[in-house]
């Protein structure tokens, strides 16, 4: 090997090596950009998280056990707020896409300065105080509130309805609570269809119906399961309009976890649900993202 | 015709599509209505529309020594998680943004964890972390929580604006001989501000609106103005809420303006 061919290797190593070591500087700057952040999530979600799974494995006395999970399937009280929380969210999820999909269809057609107006009565509930919203639907559905009051009044009704602390009253207000989650996806994902596609769908013959059911309608259905899936999981473990609105009837998920923790002081039965609620949870997000490669998340993004 | 999409299909064909389409944003927006006119009712009884107006419930909420110290701890929150969130959040969005780490994906995960996971496990996981170290019902505990409740918001707002920004602007300050910090601090800096300004009003009205944690984690001196909102609806509804819930409505509907105004200079 001449001389002049090993000084080009060892520079060209060097060059390398260098290289190389700014990467990993650079690397570790930013790093240290991420690690309070990234410090304080691992401190305030994922410890805390890990310590509650440890507990739900232990029973009452102190015993490494089954038993804080044996106990959903063998008391009829868990049964029943497992069956209550899927009924309320599969009930939510179907009326927030009946009212959604009209809805984030009616914005994606509308001009645009229209649409901008018209997304401000969405995006502002959306950042309404959710114990502001379920107050409002209190005061709207309760034995002596405004609807019963118009009814009663209008002789529709001569005694008043039970809006308020049942399931109606939790559904009512989880619609109105999570319905912008929904419509804010649909609306983005309806907003990136080609306008194209429906013109040439026109063009070759194809009505108004038929156009939106085999066109529009299959090319919206991403951000609709999106809107779908974001829903469904925030149902699952949704507390305060429950907990207002139940009257104590309508026992949820979180509430259990609430009750058997603060009121019983049950620790590991109120980690077992928890743990199992985040598994479930992280399940169905997990499939979705598998199921259409996209996180859903993007409702926090999208505005 | 409609003029974005062109379709040959007439806005009076569609009329039934907006007037679904108007009742679904009327049952969104109604009951904000409803509780700010019902706050300026003059009854104890919630009539709509009310028979007397008059301002009885501001006083009683201005004048009362608990809704007051409530709110002022709201406030402190809030202010201080803005503070500690938006800057942290901007630092962790641009490593993201820069997106070499091997982790990329998993720390951005990370990062929006507390949008995922269920709040009541985030509620009552943070009273049992801070139960041995007594930072339960004290404005610390609450700002670390709430902080981590921010973030996500901060880091993807700032993202945002960071995607349609040039990163090669700072290296071409830096090849200029900025150091690191002057070309952030001179050439990126201005040019998202508006959208770290944006992160910055999340990060507060989150704090603000904050229920779920607060109820595990306030109590005593430090119980926070929804905490008391959500111990007072538990046993009656007191039209002082009304005034209340309005307030909070004014404060959205500012908070939200400021930011769709940034976000448009954007």
């Amino acid at each position: 090997m001449s001389a002049q061919s090993a000084f080009h290797a060892s520079a060209g190593d060097l060059n390398a090596q260098s290289l190389r070591a700014d990467a990993r500087r650079e690397s570790l700057r930013l790093l240290a950009l991420l690690s309070p952040s990234l410090f304080l999530v691992f401190a305030i979600i994922i410890v805390p998280i890990g310590w509650l799974f440890w507990l739900s494995l232990f029973d009452e006395a102190g015993f490494l056990s089954t038993a804080n999970y044996a106990r959903f399937f063998e008391q009829a009280s868990y049964i029943k707020t497992f069956v209550t929380t899927f009924k309320v969210a599969f009930i939510v999820t179907g009326a927030c896409v009946l009212l959604g999909y009209p809805l984030a269809y009616m914005l994606s057609q509308l001009p645009r300065r229209a649409a901008s107006i018209c997304l401000i009565f969405v995006i502002l509930p959306f950042w309404t105080s959710v114990l502001v919203r379920t107050y409002a639907w209190l005061v709207i559905l309760q034995r002596k509130g405004l609807i019963n009051s118009w009814l009663i009044d209008l002789g529709v009704i001569s005694q008043p309805l039970s809006l308020a602390n049942n399931l109606s009253g939790v559904v009512i207000g989880m619609t109105h609570i999570l319905l912008p989650f929904l419509v804010l996806p649909l609306y983005a994902s309806m907003k990136t269809i080609d306008g194209d596609c429906l013109r040439a769908g026109m063009n070759l013959g194809a009505g108004p119906v038929a156009t939106f059911r085999q066109i529009f309608f299959p090319l919206s259905l991403p951000g609709l399961a999106s809107g779908v899936v974001i829903v469904f999981v925030l149902c699952l473990g949704f507390f305060v309009t429950p907990a207002l609105m139940g009257g104590g009837k309508v026992i949820m998920w979180a509430m259990r976890m609430e009750q058997t923790t603060s009121l019983y002081s049950n620790w590991g039965a109120g980690a077992a649900l928890g743990v199992v609620l985040l598994v479930v949870t992280l399940a169905l997000l997990g499939l979705f993202q598998w199921l259409l490669g996209a996180r859903a998340t993007g409702v926090w993004s999208s505005r | 015709m409609s003029e974005d999409i062109g379709l040959p299909i007439s806005h009076r064909q569609r009329l039934w599509l907006y007037a679904l389409g108007g009742l679904v944003l009327l049952f969104l927006i109604a009951p904000s209505i409803i509780i700010v006119i019902m706050s300026f009712s003059d009854s104890t009884l919630l009539q709509f529309p009310p028979q007397q107006w008059s301002l009885r419930w501001y006083q009683t909420y201005f004048q009362s020594l608990e809704w007051r110290d409530a709110t002022i701890v709201s406030v402190k929150v809030a202010i201080m998680t803005t503070l500690v969130a938006t800057p942290l959040g901007t630092a962790a969005a641009y490593a993201i943004n820069r997106g070499t780490l091997r982790l990329n994906g998993t720390i951005n995960a990370l990062l929006t964890a507390s949008l995922i996971v269920p709040v009541i496990l985030i509620g009552i996981g943070t009273f049992f972390l801070y139960a041995p170290i007594g930072l339960n019902n004290t404005l610390t505990g609450l700002v670390i929580a709430h902080t981590v409740q921010a973030l996500p918001l901060v880091v993807l707002t700032v993202l945002s604006g960071l995607r349609s920004y040039d990163m090669n602007q700072e290296r071409v300050a830096r090849s200029l001989g900025a150091g690191r910090v002057a070309a952030f601090w001179q050439v990126t800096m201005p040019q998202i501000r508006f959208s770290i300004v944006s992160g910055a009003l999340f990060a507060f009205i989150t704090s603000f609106d904050e229920v779920v944690v607060s109820l595990f984690i306030s109590g005593g001196d430090t119980t926070t103005l929804t905490r008391r909102m959500f111990n007072a609806l538990r046993d009656q509804i007191d039209p002082t809420i009304a005034a209340i819930s309005t307030c909070l409505i004014v404060l959205s509907v500012v908070l939200l303006s400021v930011a769709q105004i940034f976000g448009r200079r954007n």
